[in-house]
């Protein structure tokens, strides 16, 4: 919804309260008033940001069909980073990638969880019965594994000088996941001996499916029914959604309806035909999970400007599959010198982590980098070492149409001296 | 007399114990699905061809098919037009994955041919997911290969069949088997980049 349209929402439905009101005083003050407050508490019940914010995703869910009557098809929406404080993505701004299919609408009550395959006591299981099991709340960021690449269908937007932290980073979000671990559910099942992977499948129109190895399923997976403190969105899995934490976003099976114990990878399309990255040697990647250790400034980013010289606070966010991050270093000289940023509570494992670094602008040309490292010691890498542990150069990365799937390289972000921010990773 | 009694105690502890660990400690959170409620569901088909079901087809049987379900938005010979991909290919695209543009269709670059059938069967004809019979897969898969030169437009697909069918860039990604990466440690990767 647009600011404006917002507005004549609020105006509606405060006009209407208020014509109901007006005429209740005419006829029957008091009963006609009672009646009438409803009307004006439906705008509290589920709140709504202000109407000056207008913060939003980006993009389009990739709809084929979109094609058809030539609207701009995108590979999803991008969550707006660069608005965001804190570590914790609001709900709905959460990124959205569903491979081209709008979310199910699944009624909770009809709703089945099914675990079956190599278990000793296959279960079924409603939404009620999986909340009343033992549950933990965890902080956990999820994240593409197409985010910030330079190729692949969002390289464009991506690569542009134009570029926000939205473009170039929005694939990634982090929200407090609440649910039953997957591990005290197969437990309940008895997983029998020669199990040794998973394979996950959401009720959404393609029946996504995605084979994980046992050894996630019993480590920290998660059934996750809720998130941020309500009820998991439909666009991000109600009312259940496999959370992987630190695993490349397609393991994280929204809607999911069943898990199949078994023994070995079952070999999905997205699996071996979409998602494995295909490198200069003319093999593909796949069997590829963790993601790296990855951050990006968020304030100044692409497409700020600042008004004038003075203080400002360079914040921004970093993230490792791995682990905590256990530290982040700021660049102000294009990666000349470093500093070590503050990193602000909560610092979960597999989460974004909010770091800070204050910031005196001078008026001068300036590049901004990070660069985190996680309680492994694995230090982001620069556009260069990517390229290299790729095979390839930089001119590779620049251009290839392909996804660079797991793109972690430092971003930099060039300060000009008129106060505007550019994308500077090329 | 005495030491046979306690051997008799133990050994029922011992038994107690075992069922115990058999026994789901969440008594009355979820049940056993009826046979029906898992094979509503069960609809997975693995590589080797565990979960494929019965039934047959060859790429004659299916041409009518896919002219009638599928050309409108993959195109008549699977050509792929404005909503659906080109699902055929060969060495030309396994050649392309060496280069800056590398084109992934299902003939020129999926390694497995029983993801074909999973993947018609699970989400195809888009919007109308669930409506194909088995037969209708396996000749719809058929007829796929066949546009790309894989099987022969007379060769039967079916649950023996297919799992053998050889797809041309089955030998393009690396680590060949899992197995081989069992330890994600061992794999070199640096820095969130894997070799």
């Amino acid at each position: 919804m647009s600011p404006k349209q917002s507005d004549r929402r609020w105006f509606l439905k405060s006009g209407a309260a208020l014509a109901g009101l007006a005429v209740g005083a005419s006829a029957n003050a008091l009963p006609a008033a009672a009646e009438s407050a409803p009307d004006i508490d439906e705008l509290h019940k589920y709140g709504e940001r202000s109407h000056f914010v207008e913060s939003v995703r980006t993009g389009s869910i990739n709809n084929p069909e979109r094609r058809l009557k030539d609207e701009p098809v995108a590979f999803g929406l991008r969550s707006p980073l660069q608005d965001q404080v804190g570590m914790i993505t609001p709900s709905a701004l959460h990124f959205i990638v569903s491979h081209g299919y709008e979310p199910p609408d699944i009624d909770p009550r009809e709703h089945r969880f099914l675990i079956h395959g190599m278990v000793d006591r296959p279960l079924i299981f409603t939404m009620d019965e999986l909340k009343r099991l033992p549950s933990v709340s965890r902080f956990h960021f999820i994240e593409c594994h197409g985010n910030s690449s330079p190729g692949g269908p969002g390289g464009p937007e991506r690569k542009a000088v134009t570029a926000t932290a939205q473009d170039t980073h929005g694939f990634t979000s982090c929200s407090l996941w609440t649910g039953v671990q997957l591990s005290l559910l197969l437990k309940e099942a008895g997983v029998r001996k020669g199990a040794t992977w998973i394979t996950a499948e959401g009720a959404d129109a393609s029946k996504h499916s995605k084979s994980i190895p046992i050894g996630k399923a019993l480590d920290d997976a998660i059934v996750a029914y809720g998130m941020n403190g309500e009820p998991i969105r439909p666009e991000q899995g109600f009312p259940l959604r496999l959370v992987t934490p630190g695993w490349q976003g397609i393991n994280n099976v929204k809607w999911l309806r069943r898990i199949q114990v078994v023994d070995e990878p079952y070999m999905a399309m997205m699996e071996t035909s979409r998602y494995p990255s295909v490198k200069l040697d003319g093999k593909s990647r796949w069997f590829e999970f963790e993601l790296g250790p990855k951050s990006v400034i968020t304030r100044p980013s692409g497409g700020q400007r600042l008004p004038v010289q003075g203080y400002y606070e360079i914040s921004g966010l970093a993230w490792s599959g791995a682990g905590a991050i256990r530290r982040v270093e700021v660049s102000i000289d294009g990666g000349r010198t470093w500093k070590d940023a503050q990193l602000h509570d909560p610092i979960a494992k597999k989460a974004h982590t909010r770091f800070t670094a204050p910031w005196n602008w001078n008026g001068e040309e300036a590049v901004l980098q990070s660069r985190c490292t996680d309680d492994q010691g694995t230090v982001q890498p620069t556009v260069a070492e990517v390229a290299k542990l790729w095979g390839a150069d930089v001119a590779y990365l620049k251009n290839t149409s392909t996804i660079v799937g797991d793109f972690n390289a430092i971003q930099p972000w060039k300060v000009n001296r008129d106060g505007s921010v550019q994308n500077a990773l090329f | 007399m005495r030491f046979s009694k306690l051997l008799a105690v133990g050994i029922a502890l011992l038994a107690s114990r075992a069922a115990l660990a058999q026994t789901p400690s969440y008594t009355g959170v979820g049940r056993t699905p009826t046979k029906e409620e898992i094979q509503a569901v069960d609809i997975s088909a693995g590589p080797d061809g565990k979960g494929l079901p019965a039934g047959q087809g060859t790429a004659k049987e299916g041409a009518p098919i896919f002219a009638e379900k599928c050309a409108v938005c993959h195109g008549a010979n699977a050509e792929g037009a404005k909503i659906g991909p080109r699902l055929t290919g060969g060495q030309a695209e396994i050649d392309s994955l060496k280069t800056m543009k590398p084109v992934r269709t299902v003939g020129g670059y999926w390694p497995y041919a029983t993801s074909v059938w999973d993947y018609i069967n699970r989400a195809m004809p888009r919007n109308n997911a669930g409506t194909l019979t088995p037969s209708e897969v396996y000749a719809l898969t058929a007829f796929i290969l066949a546009k790309s030169n894989i099987v022969k437009e007379d060769d039967v697909m079916d649950a023996k069949t297919l799992p053998k069918v050889q797809m041309p860039n089955r030998n393009g990604f690396v680590p060949p088997r899992y197995q081989d990466v069992v330890d994600e440690h061992k794999r070199g990767c640096k820095q969130g980049v894997c070799p």
